[in-house]
């Protein structure tokens, strides 16, 4: 069976509870279908990047999942019918891996370590001072 | 090239730069995921769009991936496609 990661956005009226319901419906029909899932995480409410219907923030709920492909289907057409879902997303992963995503690590980081901006450092020499670098533009009028 | 033509070139250029190697590539290299949005948003402008690897020295064959992940990140909502 194929592993697939699926992600999908839910309302931002409903309780995260609600959410959690809904994120255990997707998951029996998941496993109605002969599917299974390894792994879920909840991202919780998070602040969209645009609005979707009219929501500017949304749940964030993540399966790793191992399924047939018509059980997958069968999710999304749930997906689909379900208006307190926003936004879906499954991707083929070549393999689960175990452990937090980079999403989770991120907000369990946000709490101790605020404004420590390490990693940002690259950005500098990226603006117009690489003179010569670039290939040659036409004119731009 | 030899370090040594390199070199003079850039006495003759002062502007010459170092090409800088791809930042995805090498051995603990990040693994480029759309759900890193950390790692994401060093690639893309203030306007929200992709950078070029021509400015980012990204390879060719990490920006294709790059890309992918910046496009799926955006269709979550997660970053935007344009900022006003």
């Amino acid at each position: 069976m194929p592993s697939y990661e699926s992600v999908f956005i839910a309302r931002q009226d409903i309780s995260s509870t609600q959410a959690e319901q809904l994120a255990d419906k997707f998951q029996t029909i998941l496993s109605e279908n002969g599917g299974e899932v390894k792994q879920r995480e909840m991202w919780g409410l998070r602040n969209l990047a645009y609005r979707i219907k009219k929501n500017r923030k949304g749940h964030y709920i993540l399966f790793h999942l191992e399924a047939p492909s018509d059980a997958v289907a069968e999710m999304e057409r749930n997906m689909r019918l379900d208006e307190d879902v926003l936004r879906y997303m499954t991707i083929k992963i070549d393999e689960i891996v175990e452990g937090p995503t980079a999403m989770m690590l991120a907000k369990n980081d946000r709490g101790g370590r605020r404004g420590d901006r390490g990693d940002r450092g690259d950005r500098g020499d990226r603006g117009g001072d690489r003179g010569g670098d670039r290939g040659d533009r036409g004119p731009r009028f | 090239m030899t370090t040594l033509s390199v070199s003079r070139a850039a006495v003759r250029r002062p502007f010459m730069r170092r090409r800088k190697a791809c930042p995805f590539t090498g051995s603990n290299a990040p693994k480029i995921d759309y759900k890193d949005l950390k790692l994401l948003q060093r690639y893309v402008s203030e306007r929200g769009k992709i950078v070029p690897s021509r400015i980012t020295a990204v390879s060719a064959k990490h920006q294709r991936k790059l890309s992918q992940a910046i496009k799926r990140a955006r269709f979550l909502a997660l970053l935007p496609y344009v900022v006003k």
